[in-house]
C-alpha cells in the first residue's frame, strides 16, 4: 500500500471493481477505434501486412537493427572512455583541466544531439573534413553522449566514500593508483544501472541515422517504405522492433539496480511489508 | 558575426518555433503526466497497468520514431494535422512518460505517516490528497521537472528532421545559403544553452526556496 490508501475495505472494493470494469471498457474501446480507423482507410488487408510475415522483409530490417546495435556499440564504447577522462579532467586539482572539461559538459549536455549531427553533416566538409558515413552519425552521438556519461561517472566517483581516498593514499599509493585501484572499482559497481540506462538512450539517439542516411533500422525502415508503400505498417514494425531491444535493456537495468540494493535492504523490507 | 544579424529575421523566427513547441509540448505533457501518474499510483490493477505500459512503451521508442510515424505514417489512415500540431502533440506524448514518472517519484518521497496521519485526523481523499501529499509531492519534484522541461526543449529540434522550421531547422538553412556554419551553428548551440542555463537557474532558486529537509 502507498501513501494515498490503506488496506481496502467493502466499499473501496466495490469502487476498485467498478474502476476495473470501467478502464478495461476504455482500454477496448480505444483499440476498437483504432482498429476501425484502420479498417475505414484499408489498412488492414491482409495483403497490406502479408510482406511482414515474408523472411526477406524481415531480413532487411534486421540488417538495418544490426547497424543500429554497431552504432550504438561504438559510440558508447567511444563516449564512455571519453566521459571518464571529461570526469577524471572535472575532479582533477589543476583548474586548467577543470575548466575546460566543465565547459564541455555543461554546454554539450544541452545541445541538441541533432544539430551536433547538422554540423558533422554540412559544416564539417567545408573545412574539408567529410567524414565516412559510419562517423557522420558515430562522431555526434559521441561528442553529446560523453557529456552524459562524465556526469554520470563524476557521481558515482563522489559517491565513494572520502576515507577510501585517504585510505589509499595512506598506504602508499599515489594519487592516480587510489583512482584507479580504489575509487573507480567501486564507482564502476554504483553506476552501471546508470550506465544501462543511458545506453539505451543512445540507441535511441542512432534513430538520427535517418537524417544522415545511414542505413540503420529507422532509415531502412524509411527506405523499405518508399519501396512497398506500406508507410504505416513498416514504421509500426520498425518501433515494435525498437521497443523489443530497449524494453529489454530497460529491464537489464533494473535487475542490476535491485541486486545493487543488497539482500539487506530487500530483507528488511520484506519484513516491514509482512 | 554579420551573418547572425544578416539573418536575423529567420533565426528568430526559428526561436519563435522552438520556443511555442517547447512551451506547448510541455504543457500538454505536465496534464498527461499527471494523468499517467494518477494511473500508475492507482489502487486499481487494470489502470496501473495500463500506466505502466504507457511509460514503458514511450520510455523505450526514440522520439525520431513516434514523429515519423505520425507525419508519414498516421496520414495513411486519415489523421492528419498542421506540422507543427503534430510534433507539439509527439513531443507532449512522449514526455509525459518522464513527467509520469517524476511526479510518482515525487509522490512515493513523501512518507506514508503523512498519508495515514492526514487520514487519522478524517481528512478525505482528496483532502488529503490536496492538503497534505501533494504540496509536499510537488516540491520535491521542481528540479526534475526541470531537468524534463531541459530536455524537451533539446528533443523539440528532432522536429527539424521531419520539417518543422525551428531554431535547428533555420540554422541548417541559413548555413546552407551562407556556408558559414561556424557562427551559425555556434550561435544556434548557445542559443539552446542559454535556455537550458535560464531553466536551470530558475529552478534551482525555487527548489532551494522549496525544499523540504526530511
Amino acid at each position: 500500500m502507498s501513501v494515498l490508501f490503506d488496506e481496502p475495505g467493502p466499499k473501496a472494493r466495490r469502487r476498485i471493481r467498478v474502476a476495473t470494469v470501467l478502464g478495461v471498457l476504455a482500454a477496448v474501446a480505444l483499440a476498437v477505434l483504432a482498429v476501425r480507423q484502420f479498417a475505414a482507410n484499408g489498412q488492414l488487408d491482409a495483403a497490406r501486412w502479408q510482406p511482414y510475415a515474408t523472411w526477406p522483409m524481415w531480413r532487411y530490417l534486421l540488417t538495418g537493427l544490426w547497424s543500429t546495435v554497431l552504432a550504438a556499440v561504438v559510440s558508447a564504447a567511444l563516449s564512455m572512455a571519453f566521459g571518464l577522462l571529461l570526469a577524471l579532467g572535472r575532479l582533477s586539482h589543476r583548474r586548467w583541466i577543470r575548466l575546460p572539461a566543465a565547459a564541455y559538459v555543461e554546454v554539450v549536455r544541452v545541445v541538441p544531439a541533432l544539430l551536433l549531427v547538422y554540423v558533422v553533416l554540412f559544416a564539417l566538409p567545408r573545412y574539408g573534413l567529410d567524414l565516412p558515413l559510419f562517423w557522420k552519425l558515430a562522431v555526434p552521438l559521441t561528442v553529446s553522449n560523453a557529456a552524459a556519461f562524465a556526469e554520470i561517472f563524476r557521481a558515482g566517483i563522489n559517491s565513494v566514500e572520502r576515507g577510501q581516498t585517504e585510505a589509499g593514499l595512506a598506504v602508499g599509493l599515489t594519487p592516480f593508483q587510489t583512482m584507479r585501484l580504489v575509487v573507480l572499482p567501486q564507482a564502476a559497481r554504483r553506476v552501471l544501472p546508470s550506465i544501462v540506462s543511458q545506453s539505451v538512450g543512445l540507441l535511441k539517439d542512432t534513430s538520427l541515422g535517418f537524417v544522415v542516411s545511414y542505413g540503420e533500422l529507422l532509415y531502412s525502415g524509411k527506405v523499405l517504405a518508399a519501396y512497398n508503400g506500406l508507410l504505416i505498417q513498416t514504421y509500426l514494425v520498425v518501433a515494435l522492433i525498437y521497443l523489443a531491444v530497449n524494453v529489454s535493456l530497460s529491464k537489464l537495468a533494473r535487475t542490476l539496480e535491485a541486486r545493487q540494493a543488497g539482500t539487506l535492504i530487500r530483507f528488511s523490507r520484506r519484513t516491514a511489508r509482512a | 558575426m554579420s551573418v547572425l544579424l544578416d539573418h536575423l529575421p529567420e533565426l528568430w523566427q526559428g526561436l519563435i518555433v522552438t520556443f511555442q513547441l517547447t512551451a506547448a509540448s510541455f504543457a500538454g505533457a505536465a496534464v498527461l503526466g499527471a494523468l499517467v501518474c494518477a494511473l500508475r499510483v492507482s489502487p486499481v490493477r487494470v489502470l496501473r497497468a495500463i500506466g505502466t505500459a504507457y511509460v514503458e512503451s514511450f520510455q523505450n521508442l526514440p522520439l525520431l520514431v513516434l514523429l515519423v510515424l505520425a507525419f508519414f505514417g498516421l496520414p495513411e489512415i486519415g489523421v492528419q494535422a498542421e506540422p507543427l500540431v503534430t510534433a507539439i502533440v509527439v513531443i507532449a506524448v512522449y514526455e509525459a512518460a518522464y513527467v509520469g514518472e517524476a511526479l510518482r517519484s515525487g509522490v512515493n518521497s513523501v512518507s506514508r505517516g503523512q498519508g495515514e496521519a492526514a487520514r487519522a485526523i478524517g481528512l478525505t481523499f482528496s483532502q488529503s490528497l490536496r492538503h497534505v501529499v501533494l504540496p509536499q509531492a510537488l516540491r520535491t519534484v521542481v528540479q526534475p521537472l526541470g531537468n524534463i522541461f531541459i530536455a524537451t526543449t533539446m528533443n523539440t529540434a528532432l522536429a527539424a528532421a521531419v520539417g518543422v522550421v525551428d531554431l535547428t531547422a533555420a540554422a541548417n538553412r541559413v548555413n546552407l545559403v551562407e556556408a558559414q556554419p561556424i557562427p551559425i551553428f555556434v550561435g544556434a548551440g548557445l542559443a539552446y544553452a542559454l535556455i537550458a542555463a535560464a531553466v536551470g537557474f530558475t529552478t534551482g532558486r525555487l527548489e532551494r526556496k522549496l525544499v523540504i529537509l526530511r
